[in-house]
């Protein structure tokens, strides 16, 4: 169980994330979904303790990710393509977050072979295709077993079989009760993996929804999207123009299924 | 009363301690190949200009002459080594992007800082003194006959040699206290040189009454003149007062270090 409250992040003058609240529960692939730049990143690093929030906090299972006694068997990220060094070895770059927080060795084997990189644990990961970098995200994010995981944008720059892949594991990881958060700008892949829809547009919160309650009323998922986000826009459109007032209130909508 | 029990009931409660941080950094240091073999080729220079500086030793007018402290002279570079490969401790995590697995799997930033410190420090201290001997032996073996040769039991001798090896430490803890500070390799590294070199060269340029005073100051200076001096030069801290100036920079820069460390976005 993760619980936003209030989530908000400036960038400067820029508001990245605006008094963001939701929750996201388990046994089931939450879809967290929003155009580009809408704060998806900012909510999750946030979510990890890497950003502080200037106002409002996340809590996993109840506890700040700071208060967690070991990070790593609780929650599981991934939140960037790349997020291990070039020259060590994907075995070694394992064994080293796994000692951190006291995983058993073998771990350390079984994640490579639930990603299909035991062949290449002893390569140095700088010339990993993006496939394989996103594998080796995976396996670290799966490392310590845990209940809670986040994917920043998982299935970007993966062929048809790897998306493929990754929608089956997450769908998997779900049903045996954990918690997957998974973001997303791809309504369609969204469509095929989640269960629940989070919508987001300029780090604020669009709709909270099941994929049906969203798509309800509309042609498509997608066109239910781009009828939500378009308030996003507008939202931007009226404050260019000088009008104070929210337009994009009247478009706003929070679905419950 | 209560920080006891408070430790107490976080000890019971189990959670992520030192000793998992400092294995993982350990882990991180051991799997990379270029540390070695940047440090096997730093190492191979301090020892060869230990050789070259014996070899070459002033057979005449051999007052105020301190071969000792002529043979560490590589020094100078192998800090330039140390010092890099301890801004690139850091830094090196944010280019890859690996800075925030690490803090994924330990929120408390600051006991990351103080594994790699410690994990780094111990490193480049127990490499620094082994190197620092076998300068010195090295050195002391080309002498050619009829120079005095250094022993370790001559007064102020053992202690320079010893004195080599921690400073090379404390360089690596200042690369890492500045790569701590400004994250970004290439600047980072910028500083580094201009502390260990650039503010030296300029001083040159400047009039003896003004430099010294300011020099005397200098890491390399303190290096040089300080700590692995034998035979006392004028102007210089005296010993312990260049290595308390060189433990007050590096515990500045870490903890400057640290304290951003905690509360920046990573």
């Amino acid at each position: 169980m993760i619980e936003a409250s209030g989530l908000t992040k400036r960038f400067g003058s820029t508001v990245a994330v605006d008094g963001l609240s939701f929750e996201v529960r388990p046994g089931m692939v939450t879809g967290f979904l929003g155009p580009n730049g809408s704060g998806k990143s900012t909510t999750m690093r946030m979510i990890m303790g890497l950003d502080r929030p200037d106002a409002g906090q996340a809590r996993i299972g109840g506890r700040r990710y700071g208060e967690l006694r070991w990070p790593l068997r609780e929650v599981g990220a991934l939140l960037e393509a790349r997020s291990f060094h070039p020259g060590r070895p994907a075995r070694a770059h394992l064994a080293a977050l796994a000692a951190a927080n006291g995983i058993a060795a073998s771990r350390v084997d079984a994640v490579l072979a639930q990603t299909g990189l035991t062949e290449v644990a002893g390569k140095r990961p700088g010339k990993f295709s993006l496939g394989m970098a996103q594998r080796l995200g995976i396996a670290t994010a799966l490392l310590g077993d845990p209940g809670v995981l986040l994917l920043d944008e998982p299935v970007n720059g993966l062929d048809p079989e790897g998306i493929r892949w990754i929608r089956y594991l997450l769908k998997q990881l779900a049903a045996q009760g954990r918690t997957v958060f998974v973001s997303s700008h791809l309504i369609s892949e969204m469509a095929l993996m989640a269960d629940h829809l989070i919508v987001i547009g300029r780090g604020r919160l669009l709709a909270d929804t099941t994929v049906a309650g969203l798509s309800a009323g509309s042609a498509s998922l997608e066109d239910a999207f781009f009828e939500l986000t378009s308030g996003a826009s507008q939202f931007r459109a009226g404050l260019l123009a000088g009008d104070f007032h929210a337009p994009w209130q009247g478009t706003v909508e929070r679905r419950h299924a | 009363m209560t920080a006891i029990t408070a430790s107490h009931a976080r000890r019971a409660s189990g959670g992520y301690r030192f000793r998992h941080v400092a294995s993982m950094e350990w882990i991180k240091l051991r799997s990379q190949r270029y540390p070695l073999w940047t440090l096997a080729a730093m190492s191979a220079l301090m020892i060869g200009i230990g050789v070259l500086t014996g070899h070459n030793a002033p057979r005449h007018n051999l007052s105020g002459y301190d071969p000792t402290n002529a043979g560490l002279a590589g020094l100078a570079i192998a800090q330039l080594v140390v010092g890099v490969l301890g801004v690139l401790m850091m830094t090196g995590e944010y280019s890859s992007g690996l800075i925030r697995a690490t803090f994924a799997a330990v929120p408390r930033r600051r006991l990351v800082l103080a594994a790699k410190a410690v994990i780094f420090g111990t490193g480049t201290l127990v490499l620094g003194e082994i190197l620092a001997f076998i300068t010195f032996f090295a050195m002391r073996l080309s002498l050619p006959a009829g120079v005095p040769h250094p022993a370790l039991g001559q007064p102020g001798v053992l202690r320079a040699v010893i004195m080599a090896g921690v400073y090379l430490c404390l360089i690596g803890l200042i690369g890492m206290g500045i790569g701590t500070l400004v994250r970004h390799t290439a600047v980072a590294i910028s500083i580094l040189v201009a502390l260990l070199f650039v503010i030296s060269i300029v001083l040159l340029a400047l009039p003896h009454h003004m430099a010294y005073p300011v020099g005397k100051f200098l890491p390399v200076i303190i290096a040089e003149n300080s700590l692995t001096a034998v035979v006392p030069t004028t102007p210089a801290l005296p010993v312990w007062t260049g290595l308390g100036m060189m433990c007050l920079y590096t515990a500045v820069l870490l903890g400057a270090g640290g304290w951003l460390l905690a509360r920046r976005d990573a």
